[in-house]
């Protein structure tokens, strides 16, 4: 009975401990959350305001009824698409050969993703309008050893846009897909290969699959800020090029049209979230978590 | 099935940088053997399945298969199953799949690969077990998979690179004996890799020593036991004293504190006046007073008694300061000694050889 | 018969290394490209560029536009990565410590911002500081940027507290240490890796943020800004020389960083 009582009084007591201990760690999160409240969730909640202000939806209907703007929507989904999928197809073996070379290599390879990486984005999309130019890099060398005759437009094309959009997104594609690749043990390849398995049946039978989580967060982290791209369509589009993101900005900087650029972030915001939850949620039926090797 | 085929390696070399990882490496495995590659880590064994399967390809020297020279074959094409220290089972695929691998590889029908997969499966005792994915899976039950997976496409070869070290002891022993009867069933030709020589002495038919990328000696588990061809096989293959001395006429060794032994075991022959080492096994050293017939007999101290059930081990400080490792089984009428008191040990001089001229 | 052994060629490991070459080479070929033009003697873009000269470092350090641009993006940096740190801390550290209620909720909405476009966040913040009249400070720009570097410093904060092991912390408090100092003198120097890194992050994401600064610098321009507005107005590639001399901030920034990372293994990102 003694007994009894004594330790209800202590799991009390440590309850009240644990209790104590996550109210002040919910206090530490206080701060972060009221800030991100007030200059994130209650700016977005403002915008969607103005979107319906005046409880009409005249807005959303100018947003669609009018081709010029669904154009552009779809225009904007292709590119990201395109760009996705090319920094997939490209990104895929420079994260393997990282994964599975030499630690010096393997070094230097880093170097050559991060050091792109960290430098701006406005800086590298100025790099390719050099490069890109009609007195660029390209042209000049194609005219100087008589390819071509006459300069070829590569500048503000979708070309360009899509080039400079991958080599901002390739290293958001590599990265994950590097520790992906990493985690699978090297003796399943050999594995496979002893048991007859040749160098494609190996990557499509073992490394496709093992590597799927990380192929679909890189996908979806490079696809969904696809979507939202400004500087590099700006740019190297030359106008040319336009993608939503551009036509908000327009929107609110030249007409001051604060209702419909809240349409038009709303329906890109949706579009954006449709496309994340599609394809986590895919992820999360496709590939059982526990998947990977012994994480 | 069919039965195995024999494996030759000849004289391979393999260095990795400055490091030699195997130097002038030759061996044969008859068709049908297990060979077992016993060394301590580093010591070259692991490198030298690598090259037989074909995951490294040797500086120096071939590898023939049934004698067919398979040295410059792609792993894929020669036809050997292996279980990998890990299993190295595919996570994303059930047990049947994982074991239906080497045949969709080979382009097998599917009805086939269906009775195949289901047969190799009942062998290995997890009939029912097809439908689960390798991490719902004991450990024991991994194995069986992995090996399932080695022997269906009916390999010309087993490759096992330890894969019972990450089993507990009983599931280890239980599985040792399976694999065996397994491989003798099939008549597979089998090259096993281990740095356990008890593990080694139960299963092998041979047994090749391996230290710092050369063979040290092959043999019958017998013959490297009781015959070892140098002390680093003596010392890596069971517990052994090992006595230096120097040879006299009519067969004695005196060793470094004074004491003259009867050393009558086979072995090479010494001149008198050689620098020799000498054999002698802890459990055939005993209580001198059990050991009737026993020409040598040696006064010394108990320094430490270990009890192990089986029997008891005793470290024994003789009066010249040489230390003896005796092993006396236990049985009813063993008397038991402590740390500290004196103990006289007897052996026979068949049982001390000598295995270093120097 | 033990014949000398060419190690089989491997086509499959050749075309992979081709592969990843040509797109290293991709990758790094506008970083190198930047360099000779800005050292060019033309007037215009050309390549190659017709003779040497610094004329476009001097007009750069000349002009007190593009000072004045780059002592405030420095400023508005400086600002966002204390602000980031400030706020991302004790964050980061509840998020790891105590299980409470809508714990893994608050830490998935963490990187909220950075699924949301950022034209979107910018424009939404643009609105809401109009009205309170920051349109053109500085501290508005840091306040902005705060936002967007939050989820990248909480992110790698919360991997390196992760990794931590709580038992040296409770070691140290067994040995007699409050739990301030226990805080102080063992957790802290072990994340402060993390910490740097976080640091590093939070710099960068607001010293080259363009569409943010766009509509809240107003005529106060940050050095993102003043580059765009030179790229679309002007021919003359003074903003070749800014982007060297950027890449060169940079390339240090990284070095410093990995020194002060020296014998920990959090990754720069994520």
């Amino acid at each position: 009975m003694t007994a009894g009582t004594a330790s209800a009084g202590r799991s009390l007591r440590v309850a009240a401990t644990e209790r104590r201990a996550a109210f002040g760690a919910f206090l530490l999160t206080a701060p972060g959350l009221v800030f991100l409240g007030l200059l994130f969730a209650m700016p977005l909640i403002q915008l969607f305001a103005l979107s319906v202000e005046g409880g009409t939806t005249e807005w959303y209907a100018k947003v669609f009824a009018d081709g010029l703007y669904t154009t552009i929507f779809i225009r904007t989904f292709e590119i990201a698409l395109f760009v996705t999928v090319t920094a997939l197809l490209i990104g895929y073996p420079v994260a393997f050969f990282l994964a599975t070379t030499t630690p010096t290599w393997r070094a230097i390879g880093f170097a050559l993703v991060m050091l792109p990486f960290w430098t701006s984005v406005l800086v590298r999309t100025y790099a390719w309008m050099i490069i890109l130019g009609r007195n660029g890099i390209v042209n000049r060398f194609l005219i100087d050893y008589g390819f071509i005759e006459r300069p070829m437009t590569l500048l503000n094309t979708r070309f360009a846009v899509v080039l400079g959009m991958v080599h901002v997104m390739l290293p958001f594609m590599i990265l994950p897909l590097y520790s992906a690749i990493v985690r699978v043990d090297p003796d399943l390849a050999r594995a496979a290969r002893g048991m007859g398995a040749s160098r494609f049946q190996i990557f499509r039978r073992i490394y496709l699959p093992l590597t799927l989580h990380g192929i679909v967060a890189g996908v979806t982290l490079v696809f969904v800020v696809s979507l939202g791209f400004y500087i590099t369509p700006a740019l190297l589009g030359g106008g040319k090029v336009t993608m939503i993101a551009m036509v908000i900005e327009q929107q609110v900087r030249e007409f001051l049209a604060w209702n419909f650029a809240g349409a038009l972030s709303v329906v890109l915001l949706a579009i954006t979230l449709v496309v994340f939850w599609l394809l986590n949620h895919w992820v999360a039926r496709r590939v059982p978590p526990a998947t990977g090797q012994g994480r | 099935m069919d039965k195995g085929a024999d494996l030759t390696v000849a004289g391979i070399h393999k260095r990795y940088g400055q490091v030699r990882a195997l130097s002038d490496v030759s061996l044969t495995v008859s068709a049908g053997e297990f060979l077992t590659i016993l060394g301590p880590s580093g010591s070259g064994k692991t490198t030298l399945l690598k090259v037989v399967a074909g995951f490294e390809t040797p500086d120096e020297g071939d590898v023939r298969v049934g004698g067919r020279d398979v040295t410059d074959l792609d792993p894929a094409q020669r036809n050997m199953g292996m279980v990998f220290q890990n299993y190295a089972l595919f996570p994303h695929l059930t047990v049947e799949r994982n074991v239906a691998f080497p045949l969709e590889m080979r382009g097998t029908p599917k009805a086939e690969i269906r009775t195949r997969v289901a047969e190799a499966l009942a062998m290995v005792e997890l009939t029912g077990f097809e439908q689960r994915l390798p991490r719902q899976l004991s450990g024991g039950q991994q194995q069986r998979v992995a090996l399932a997976r080695a022997i269906v496409f009916r390999p010309t070869l087993l490759l096992l690179d330890e894969p019972f070290g990450a089993l507990d002891r009983k599931l280890r022993e239980a599985m040792q004996l399976e694999v065996r009867r397994l491989q003798q069933r099939l008549g597979l030709t089998t090259l096993f890799i281990t740095h356990d020589q008890e593990e080694a002495l139960v299963m092998s038919d041979r047994i090749a020593v391996m230290d710092s990328g050369r063979l040290e000696q092959v043999g019958r588990p017998r013959d490297i036991y009781d015959a070892p061809a140098s002390p680093l096989v003596a010392d890596f293959v069971g517990e052994s004293n090992i006595l230096s001395g120097t040879m006299e006429a009519g067969g004695s060794v005196r060793l470094a504190d004074g004491t003259a032994i009867r050393v009558t075991g086979e072995g090479p022959a010494a001149a008198p006046g050689a620098k020799v080492r000498i054999l002698l096994r802890p459990e055939r050293l005993g209580d001198a007073g059990d050991q009737p017939g026993a020409e040598n007999q040696i006064a010394g101290t108990v320094v430490e008694a270990i009890y192990l059930g089986l029997s008891d081990k005793y470290r024994v400080r003789t009066a010249g300061g040489v230390e003896l490792l005796a092993r006396i089984g236990a049985s009813r009428t063993a008397r038991q000694y402590r740390a500290g008191e004196p103990i006289t040990v007897g052996f026979h001089a068949a049982d001390a050889r000598i295995i270093e001229v120097r | 018969m033990a014949a000398r052994r060419r190690a089989r060629r491997n086509p499959g490991r050749i075309l992979l290394r081709t592969v990843a070459g040509a797109v290293f080479v991709f990758l790094m070929l506008p970083l190198v490209v930047v360099f000779p033009i800005s050292f060019s003697a033309g007037s215009y873009l050309r390549f190659p560029p017709p003779g040497f000269s610094l004329q476009w470092y001097e007009r750069y350090w000349n002009d007190p536009i593009w000072i004045d641009a780059t002592i405030r993006s420095l400023q508005v940096g400086a600002a966002t990565t204390v602000l980031a740190l400030l706020i991302g801390i004790p964050l980061a550290f509840g998020l790891t410590r105590a299980r409470f209620p809508a714990r893994t909720a608050i830490e998935q909405s963490m990187s909220a911002p950075m699924i949301v476009p950022h034209i979107v966040l910018s424009i939404a913040i643009y609105g809401l500081f109009s009205h309170l009249g920051l349109i053109g400070e500085w501290y508005g720009i840091a306040i902005a940027h705060t936002v967007l570097a939050l989820p990248f410093v909480v992110i790698v904060l919360v991997a390196g507290l992760r990794n931590f092991d709580v038992n040296l912390e409770l070691a140290a408090r067994g040995m007699g240490a409050s739990r301030l100092t226990a805080i102080r003198r063992v957790t802290l120097p072990m994340v402060a890796p993390s910490v740097y890194s976080a640091a590093f992050l939070a710099f960068i994401t607001s010293f080259d943020e363009l569409v943010v600064a766009m509509f809240l610098s107003g005529a106060n321009m940050t050095l993102p800004k003043k580059m765009f507005d030179n790229i679309l107005t002007e021919i003359e590639p003074t903003v070749a020389a800014v982007s060297a001399l950027k890449i060169m901030f940079i390339g240090l920034l990284l070095l410093l960083s990995l020194r002060f990372r020296k014998g920990s293994d959090t990754p720069m990102t994520h």
